[in-house]
């Protein structure tokens, strides 16, 4: 299949895209790295009249250090985020989600912002984002503004970022020193998620101090799972700590049924790999 | 129509194209460069893999405007001198196909996984190829193939006829 046709912008600077969009409206869409959009446009699930490629402006790639901070650029390739050693050792729960996201040639051309402004609630990086407290940087007309990810995903495929908007860069704060797990269950390992959890601890002297959960295609938007959370802050980092945490792993889901399962499996999933994912981050092996 | 510059396979080619046709399109119909195959058509199977600037990518997921300044290496671009790529001689020797459908994309993403990992364990071969689909062999003599071209000792055939 081949996309309805379309005409095609590719702006070298973050002014004309933003310029592009505003001339364009609801007309147009953004080009990232392609690899969720042309699936979709080759589909005709969407037949835009227009695209506008970020490809070519080169300030929205990178990864640099700033203050309590990893910042990586909207299109910056999984292939690169995964790779980078800033992101490994300031946020180790982003460079094991994007390992195991897609395959190889989708992470060569898959981009971290086109991946998380598609917010697909099957998408390996919105639990993380969500676990992490990310930090989404977004350009308009009237200049930068921050959404918090606990805002940035507003529904099924559906963001804070506006019609004449473009997500810029990801701010990762710095989760220095401690220990992070993607649980990723799926048939096929280049797949969509079933079920993800993505866990982030920090122990202290065998007690847990800091917890972070997100949980994936567990509703209509990756979900934080703040009940376990607050269930392990302050308890040791023990298998039995972690097995009560994981209970709470269903609050306020809403998870889907379909071929690959039911609502009910999903909630049991969530519980077993929440465990499994606090016990992996905590350096407990397996769960 | 917009109009691209891009070597492919060591050639430079130049075209005025719609926006809309895919790179693994340009390739086949423009170029005739038919070794590169369309095989699911949903960027599942990896059939289509080429190399974009020196990475693996699926050309069927890919818009050929994308590609505008770049340079695509496809398995017609592989061999140098009438000289098989390693790999591709590896493929060969090891008989890592049977009816060769996925094989282009195959040793396309194999040799993309040995320039990052020259010597990749038999679970990292299985990795790397991930987004390669195989309906005839069960990648056993494919995973050989790639262990053969990386100057490893390849794992016995456990099939006694």
């Amino acid at each position: 299949m081949i996309p309805a046709p379309f005409d095609y912008v590719a702006p070298t600077s973050l002014d004309e895209a933003l310029a592009a969009l505003r001339e364009h409206g609801d007309e147009a869409k953004i080009l990232a790295g392609g690899q969720s959009l042309l699936p979709v446009l080759r589909m005709r699930l969407n037949a835009p009249e227009w695209i506008i490629d970020l490809g070519r402006i080169d300030s929205l790639r990178g990864i640099r250090e700033e203050g309590d901070a990893i910042v990586i650029g909207a299109m910056t390739p999984h292939s690169v985020v995964g790779n980078d050693p800033l992101v490994a050792q300031h946020a180790g729960l982003i460079s094991a989600a994007v390992e195991r996201l897609a395959d190889v040639q989708v992470r060569h051309r898959g981009t971290f912002g086109g991946a998380l402004a598609h917010a697909d609630p099957a998408g390996d990086l919105g639990g993380p984002a969500r676990a992490l407290g990310a930090v989404f940087v977004i350009a308009g007309a009237g200049g930068m503004r921050q959404v918090d990810a606990d805002d940035f995903f507003v529904d099924l495929f559906e963001t804070a970022i506006g019609e004449d908007e473009i997500l810029v860069e990801v701010r990762i704060p710095k989760h220095t020193g401690w220990g992070s797990r993607y649980e990723k269950f799926v048939r096929v390992e280049h797949q969509w998620p079933i079920c993800a959890v993505a866990a982030t601890v920090r122990v202290e002297g065998g007690t847990v101090t800091g917890a972070g959960v997100g949980l994936t295609n567990m509703g209509s938007t990756p979900i934080r799972a703040r009940g376990v959370e607050e269930a392990l802050v302050g308890q040791p980092a023990s298998a039995e700590s972690f097995a009560a945490a994981a209970g709470r792993a269903v609050e306020g889901t809403n998870p889907p049924t379909d071929l690959n399962g039911s609502a009910e499996y999903r909630l049991h999933l969530a519980q077993v790999l929440t465990r499994r994912a606090l016990a992996a981050a905590a350096g407990l092996g397996e769960g | 129509m917009t109009r691209i510059n891009l070597v492919v396979d060591g050639m430079r080619v130049a075209d005025d194209i719609e926006p809309r046709m895919l790179l693994v399109q340009y390739l086949r119909e423009k170029l005739g460069k038919t070794g590169t195959v369309v095989g699911c058509d949903t960027s599942n199977c990896g059939a289509c893999t080429v190399h974009l600037d020196g990475r693996s990518v699926k050309s069927c997921n890919v818009l050929a405007v994308q590609a505008d300044g770049s340079e695509v290496t496809t398995i017609e671009g592989l061999a140098q001198n009438g000289q098989l790529h390693p790999v591709q001689e590896a493929f060969r020797e090891c008989h890592g196909l049977q009816c060769g459908f996925c094989t282009p994309g195959m040793i396309m993403q194999s040799v993309d996984l040995l320039k990052d990992n020259p010597k990749p364990t038999e679970e990292e071969i299985r990795l790397g190829i991930e987004g390669n689909l195989c309906r005839c062999t069960g990648y056993h003599n494919i995973v050989r193939a790639v262990q053969h071209a990386s100057g490893q000792p390849v794992a016995p055939n456990e099939v006694t006829a």
